[in-house]
């Protein structure tokens, strides 16, 4: 029942999803379907454990090691495997890298598919209608909006994930990063950047 | 079938929602969403794709009021009925007596594992595969009631096969209880321009995983 316990965030006591996903909850919990405790613990995975920083260090690695980025691009499953990130949402892996001529994007148009284990849970904008109806039909004009404008000589490749594959996207390492190390180079990659609604930051 | 979900090329909804410094749950009832979700999955009673295609069989107006971890718990909800897992009554009423633990409840202690090991989809298939990388094929002119991983801007546009990826559960088949028949998938690549015709942005390609039953030779 929505007073029944504190979780700290009063807000949501005036929301309605707020008191039927406790109600739900409870309901669960007697019937002995589920254990909070579980519920618990998926939740601090997601929130402290699996996220882009995952995905950054398997970018960082390739960046640095072509043995590594070969074998990415051959088998991406199993080199990100060797990273340690495996499991839900990640069991079947792509890799796809961007050149100087074609650049990737990644979506699903039908639900909002995305490879957990390398970025975590998707954001928002991943998630939404908007982005979902327009990235495949004018990819440019959807890139522009997170301030990515490619000239026109840069082919797109939208990768629409129908399947139970999921895709990351291996930007290309930005100039002026010689000499830098695995933890730095991670540091340059965000979450836009591995689905491709991005470049890497540069260096400071 | 071709409901709220499939929003491939629709237009109406607007700029993307970004936002800076996005926390990874807006409020507490959307990591316990998650949290249930995923725990009752583990209950096996339905699979991945029963449970895509309860989510896109809300109501269209629901669907797209509804943020995407409510059109989870909506989905669930209905998941739990299906199953006789819950009960109307005990829904409407917030409360449910009691109950021995289900044999498949997942002890949180397992958690890790079970994350990390996921449901791989992958299948063996037995069969020659139909297509080539570089055949010309088309996405077959579909529009089942049921659920399928079509998407609506691509059915019954040409494309070239790119690369066979083997044999994947079918989920055409397996959101219905009937079972994984897996099939041959395929990366399919779609040239804007014959998907969209005029007017469509200048170098780009759209490519979907599709299933060798999806397609036929061009």
């Amino acid at each position: 029942m929505p007073h029944d316990h504190d979780h700290g965030d009063h807000d949501n006591h005036l929301d309605p999803m707020d008191a039927r996903v406790r109600a739900l909850e409870t309901i669960l919990v007697r019937k002995g379907l589920i254990d909070p405790a579980a519920v618990d613990a998926i939740i601090d995975t997601y929130a402290n454990k699996v996220g882009p920083r995952n995905g950054a260090q398997v970018v960082a690695r390739a960046w640095t090691d072509p043995e590594f980025a070969a074998w990415l691009a051959r088998d991406a499953t199993a080199a990100i495997a060797d990273m340690g990130f495996t499991g839900r949402q990640g069991e079947h892996m792509q890799a796809v890298f961007n050149t100087p001529d074609q650049h990737n994007v990644i979506v699903c148009t039908l639900c909002s598919c995305y490879p957990w284990s390398v970025l975590g849970l998707p954001p928002v904008w991943y998630k939404s209608p908007a982005y979902r109806a327009r990235v495949v039909i004018e990819p440019r004009a959807v890139l522009a909006e997170f301030g990515l404008t490619l000239p026109v000589s840069t082919r797109i490749r939208v990768w629409d994930s129908t399947a139970e594959l999921r895709y990351l996207v291996v930007p290309m390492r930005p100039e002026g990063t010689e000499g830098m190390d695995l933890t730095a180079l991670a540091d340059l990659v965000t979450r836009e950047a591995m689905v491709g609604t991005g470049l890497p930051r540069l260096p400071a | 079938m071709n409901g709220p979900h499939d929003l491939g090329g629709r237009m109406g909804f607007g700029p993307i929602p970004l936002e800076a410094d996005e926390p990874i749950f807006h409020a507490d009832w959307e990591a316990r969403a998650l949290g249930i979700t995923l725990t009752c999955g583990a209950l096996g009673h339905w699979t991945l794709d029963e449970s895509r295609h309860a989510r896109e069989s809300l109501p269209p107006a629901v669907y797209y009021s509804a943020s995407y971890y409510e059109i989870w718990e909506r989905a669930l909800e209905a998941l739990l009925l299906r199953h006789a897992l819950v009960t109307e009554d005990e829904l409407a009423r917030g409360q449910a007596a009691a109950g021995e633990a289900h044999p498949r409840r997942l002890p949180a202690a397992r958690v890790p594992a079970v994350l990390a090991s996921g449901g791989p989809t992958d299948r063996p298939v037995a069969t020659p595969a139909r297509f080539q990388p570089g055949d010309r094929v088309r996405a077959r002119l579909m529009h089942p009631k049921t659920h399928t991983r079509m998407p609506g801007y691509l059915t019954g546009r040409p494309g070239v096969i790119e690369a066979d990826r083997g044999g994947f559960v079918l989920p055409d088949s397996n959101a219905h209880g009937g079972g994984e028949n897996p099939e041959r998938l395929y990366t399919v690549v779609f040239e804007a321009a014959r998907v969209w015709g005029q007017g469509a942005e200048p170098g780009v390609t759209i490519s979907a995983d599709l299933w060798e039953s999806y397609l036929e030779p061009a």
